[in-house]
């Protein structure tokens, strides 16, 4: 797989100085020598690579976590961490994809599977034995924080539930969910649609699947095409329609704006419409701060609160909009991280091989939460595979900012969980 | 004084005729010295454009010469294949070619004997994405890229295992003359070693002149006139791998429309031009911009792509009498028997042809030598494998992959093309190196998007580190054993002890240094804009802000190239355009 569009990745290569920054920030190079650094992997080895060669010449990309810090640093803008996700698709092309990373790739169906039966599958899954065996089977680390399938009910249910309850009116936003948002953290949809509602929008949640993330970044091109595609079918009507959509993980919004159609070589209309239709929550949130629409009957929340902007949004390319926000709740002492990433980069830190390199890529922000002091209850994140390794890393609890902010406007319960009143 | 070695053959040039005359003659028996004013391939063979010709490029103009191609390009596939780089080749046809030569084409190609097959479109837009779209037809035959300085690396190898001596940085001053006018007989020649800083005379039987473009200059040395047509070609280097096919348009061959795919870079070229001078000449902007246009008919943007540098070649063109166009010149070789010819005897000039032809042309010579000196066996050169050939045909992750399943990563010193420690360490004592230039032929160092930016200091300071160490553990190097066929490989180069004597190369590491930094500016000078320039922005940093490289010891010093690579491309007066 080379370039096929000057429009793609392939040709940013060209920009590289060799100057080394990149390596010299990569969190994973830091920690491993399993990992020779953005610069090699990326600019420098895709020289090597072409279409129909006997077989993918390197493999140590593979240890790439995606999580961008290169290409924030990149001072002539090559898409690194792009480049490196398209050497995998194309290692994965030719070797096969490893069961669990099929696994890994498909959180949407493993979310409807695990909700048929939630308390089942959740004993089933997390017991040790079960993990251990996952991990001598398919290779996912038996320490690694996978999550909990909802045992009250997946989002879509409790919007169902709710119908009678939520709000109408004149304006009206649409909600990208997502798959942990569906069937595993319902909560963070919850609140996310109390504070919208909170605005006084309607919030639409139309038919959606899974943005494809999880299967890009296991370099499973072909399906995260098909799921692609299916959003165009779903969500463009809406775009079309004027409506804006917001989505609460910063990695799904991310993929629907940008990592899909670059990965995918996919720039007809309606992906790029899709693409200027696409808010991450917080970024939407702020706007409306901006314009003077935030209520900011907020009140106090006296606590100090680790905050952790996740890799994504880096190339969002929108600053810290949950940081600036939850800076308006009185009383509560937001403390924004500086590292680099929290290691478990989606997927990454799951598997057997690359636990450790996570840990380790995390230690910088798990120390970071330590130094904050002892009165520390609980971190935030907005993206839910880093809460996860948070919780794992801190042992203390995270939560998403929208939760904290739903709290902060006294609709959210942020111990239990659950939207006030309901 | 003078030193004196007698042979029966002395070959002159060390381009691939040369070296593939040297092979020749050693493999039928013959006592061999080779001599060559600098490093194996600093003529026209280390300048050329990378094509393996299958042959099509000439069907319709010289079909003598496509028939040699093809046949040639089957032997070498086979002699040489790990120098080889199977790309296959496409003939295109872009709105500006259509008419009639695309059947002409066609056709030729059927009487010629060069396989030639029109695919479907869409399968040529699969395989090369970049493609111009507005292309016609595309016909695929079997043209691949070819590595010059790898292959006359290795028929030199070969050339030495059968016996023959092969004397780099040794440049013939005169011809060893006898008898009077009229009956001149060539004895051999008047050599200086430029790196000794000896003078040798070495008396040979039969000499043979495989200058190339330079030709007429040793044949001037017998009082005799050889009319070469030196017809410069450029070349752009543009950054990665735009195809990955050898992309010729289907047309009348002109400027500009070959784009070959090899190593790391793809290739556009070349123009024609006459000059005065094989040694120096300039690369003019028009040249460029040519290059550049002619290039984005075949994949249109490909002028917007990163360049990384431009070079020029000159082609020996020969043809006894002519002096029209030089594009318009045969592309065939010619064996000058000077006996025949001028009436002096002991001197044979070949002259013209192709790289794709060195081996036949090298055949065609020493079977002239034999009947001078006595056939002793036939030509063995179609038939034998030269050292490595067990490697197969390269492939362009080749080297990735060897330092990745290696794990080397932690060992490279130019990054870019992937040029180990050890590989430096290897060619340095083993090859006789008087320059980073000659590191960079064995071995990529510099080749690649930096031009050197990074790994032209970390060689030095290799170098630096080998002189110290030099004489320390007094472990002599055994030159025997090191493979040449594999200098290119990540994988077989291991580590050394350090020499018992100073290599040559260790001499003066800094000098080293600024020649070779020198070197790859002249290269860069013509393509100086947008991405490349960012690059020697920051390589300028590096080298004249903070290493302060205008004022490191032995400033006083030269090489023998010096005065070569100080000489601006940019700045050599104008030339003839070409027609
Ligand atoms: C721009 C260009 C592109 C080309 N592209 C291709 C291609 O794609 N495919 C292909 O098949 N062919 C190509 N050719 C043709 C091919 O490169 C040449 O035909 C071939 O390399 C000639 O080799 P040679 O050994 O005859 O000459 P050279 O390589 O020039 O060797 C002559 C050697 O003699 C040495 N010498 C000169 N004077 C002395 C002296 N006094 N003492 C000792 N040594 C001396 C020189 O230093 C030189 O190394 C190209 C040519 C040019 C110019
Ligand atoms: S994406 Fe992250 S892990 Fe991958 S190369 Fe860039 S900085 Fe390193
Ligand atoms: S930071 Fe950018 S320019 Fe510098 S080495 Fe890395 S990819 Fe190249």
């Amino acid at each position: 797989m080379f370039t096929e569009s000057w429009q793609s990745v392939g040709p940013s290569l060209d920009e590289c100085i060799k100057c080394n920054i990149c390596t010299a920030y990569c969190p994973v190079a830091a920690v491993t020598d399993r990992f020779p650094g953005p610069k090699y992997a990326g600019p420098q080895a895709q020289r090597f690579r072409e279409n129909g060669q006997p077989h993918a010449p390197d493999r140590s990309v593979d240890y790439c976590s995606g999580c961008r810090v290169c290409n924030e640093v990149c001072p002539t803008g090559v898409k690194i961490a792009e480049l490196n996700a398209r050497a995998r698709a194309q290692m994965v092309a030719e070797q096969g994809i490893p069961l669990r990373n099929r696994l890994l790739g498909r959180n949407e169906l493993l979310g409807k599977l695990g909700s048929l039966a939630p308390r089942l599958a959740n004993l089933g899954l997390h017991n040790h034995v079960s993990r251990v065996m996952a991990e001598k089977v398919v290779g996912i680390a038996r320490e690694a924080p996978l999550p909990r399938f909802s045992e009250e009910g997946t989002f879509g249910s409790w919007m169902k539930r709710t119908a009678g309850e939520r709000l109408r009116s004149d304006r009206k936003v649409v909600y990208f969910h997502g798959c942990a948002t569906m069937y595993y953290e319902p909560f963070v949809g919850k609140a996310t649609v109390v504070v919208l509602e909170h605005l006084g929008y309607e919030v639409i949640v139309p038919p959606q699947n899974c943005c494809g993330l999880p299967l890009l970044s296991n370099g499973e091109f072909g399906a995260a095409r098909r799921y692609h595609e299916g959003n165009l079918h779903k969500l463009v009507p809406y775009a079309q329609q004027g409506y804006e959509i917001v989505g609460s993980s910063t990695s799904c919004t991310l993929t629907l704006k940008e990592e899909a159609p670059e990965l995918l070589d996919m720039f007809d209309e309606e992906s790029e419409e899709l693409k200027l239709a696409v808010w991450d929550v917080f970024e939407w949130l702020r706007e409306r701060y901006r314009q003077g629409e935030l209520p900011t009957d907020f009140k106090p929340l006296p606590m100090v609160l680790p905050y952790h902007p996740p890799c994504q949004y880096r190339a969002h390319r929108v600053g810290r909009p949950a940081a600036e926000l939850l800076a308006l709740i009185p009383g509560l002492d937001v403390r924004v991280s500086t590292a680099r990433c929290c290691g478990i980069a989606g997927t990454y830190g799951y598997k057997r091989e690359k636990y450790q390199i996570g840990m380790d890529v995390g230690a910088e922000l798990f120390e970071f939460v330590r130094e904050q002091g002892r009165e520390v209850r609980m971190t935030a994140c907005d993206s839910e595979t880093c809460r996860w390794q948070l919780e794992h890393g801190t042992g203390l609890p995270s939560r998403h900012p929208i939760e904290v902010l739903a709290a902060a406007y006294g609709l959210y319960d942020l111990e239990r969980r659950e939207p006030r009143g309901v | 004084m003078t030193r004196r070695l007698q042979t029966e053959i002395l070959v002159i040039g060390g381009g691939a005729t040369g070296v593939g005359i040297a092979w020749d003659a050693a493999l039928r028996g013959f006592d061999v010295i080779l001599v060559e004013k600098r490093d194996l391939t600093h003529g026209t063979t280390g300048r050329y454009h990378g094509l393996l010709h299958s042959g099509g490029r000439y069907v319709v103009k010289d079909p003598q010469s496509a028939r040699e191609c093809i046949a040639e390009n089957r032997i070498l596939r086979r002699t040489h294949p790990h120098c080889i780089e199977d790309t296959g080749g496409f003939f295109v046809v872009t709105p500006e070619d259509e008419g009639e030569y695309p059947d002409r084409f066609v056709q030729a190609c059927a009487e010629t004997g060069v396989p030639c097959e029109e695919i479907a479109l869409r399968e040529a837009f699969r395989r090369e994405p970049l493609l111009n779209r507005r292309i016609s037809r595309v016909f695929e035959v079997p043209d691949g890229a070819a590595d010059s300085f790898l292959a006359t690396h290795v028929t030199a190898q070969a050339a030495r295992q059968a016996g023959a001596r092969i004397l780099t940085y040794h440049e013939v001053t005169g011809l060893l003359l006898r008898g009077p006018e009229g009956a001149r007989e060539v004895v051999g020649a008047r050599v200086e070693d430029l790196a000794g800083g000896e003078t040798l005379e070495i008396h040979a039987t039969m000499t043979i002149n495989a200058t190339g473009a330079w030709a007429g200059q040793i044949a001037r040395m017998a009082g005799l006139t050889v009319e070469v047509i030196p017809g410069k070609g450029v070349m752009v280097a543009m950054n990665h791998r735009l195809v990955n096919t050898v992309i010729n348009r289907c047309k009348m061959p002109a400027d500009g429309d070959i784009l070959v795919p090899i190593h790391t870079v793809s290739v556009i070229g070349t123009t024609d031009v006459r000059v005065p001078d094989p040694e120096h000449y300039g690369i003019e902007p028009w040249e460029v911009a040519l290059m550049l246009a002619e290039g984005d008919k075949l994949v249109p943007g490909l002028s917007r792509a990163r360049a990384v540098r431009a070079w020029a070649g000159v082609r020996p063109l020969y043809q006894e009498g002519y002096t029209g166009a030089s594009r318009e010149a045969t592309r065939q070789f010619t064996l000058l028997d000077h006996a025949r010819r001028d009436g002096v005897q002991g001197l044979l000039t070949i002259i013209g042809g192709k790289w794709t032809t060195f081996r036949l042309m090298a055949e065609k010579t020493v079977d002239k030598a034999c009947e001078y000196l006595g056939t002793r066996q036939p030509c063995q050169t179609a038939t034998t494998q030269v050292p490595g050939a067990e490697q197969g045909h390269y492939w362009l992750g080749h080297r990735l992959h060897e330092v990745e399943e290696h794990e080397l990563h932690g060992d490279l010193v130019c990054e870019c093309e992937l040029v180990t420690r050890a590989m430096l360490e290897n060619a340095v004592y083993r090859n006789p190196t008087l320059t980073l230039d000659d590191l960079r032929r064995d071995l990529r160092l510099g080749m690649g998007p930096c031009q050197g930016g990074f790994c032209t200091y970390r060689a030095v300071g290799i170098l630096h580190e080998m002189r110290e160490r030099a004489g320390e553990a007094g472990g002599e190097v055994d030159r025997s054993d090191w493979e040449v066929a594999y200098m290119q490989s990540p994988a077989h180069n291991r580590s050394l002890p350090p020499p018992s004597s100073l290599p040559l190369a260790l001499s003066s590491p800094n000098l080293l240094l600024r020649d070779f930094l020198q070197e790859r500016w002249k290269g860069v000078r013509p393509i100086l804009w947008g991405r490349q320039l960012k690059q020697e922005m920051l390589d300028s940093l590096i080298y004249l802000s903070l290493m302060n490289v205008d004022h490191l010891p032995d400033a006083g010093l030269t090489s023998p190239m010096t005065a070569f690579y100080e000489q601006d491309a940019g700045d050599v007066g104008e030339t003839e355009a070409g027609v």
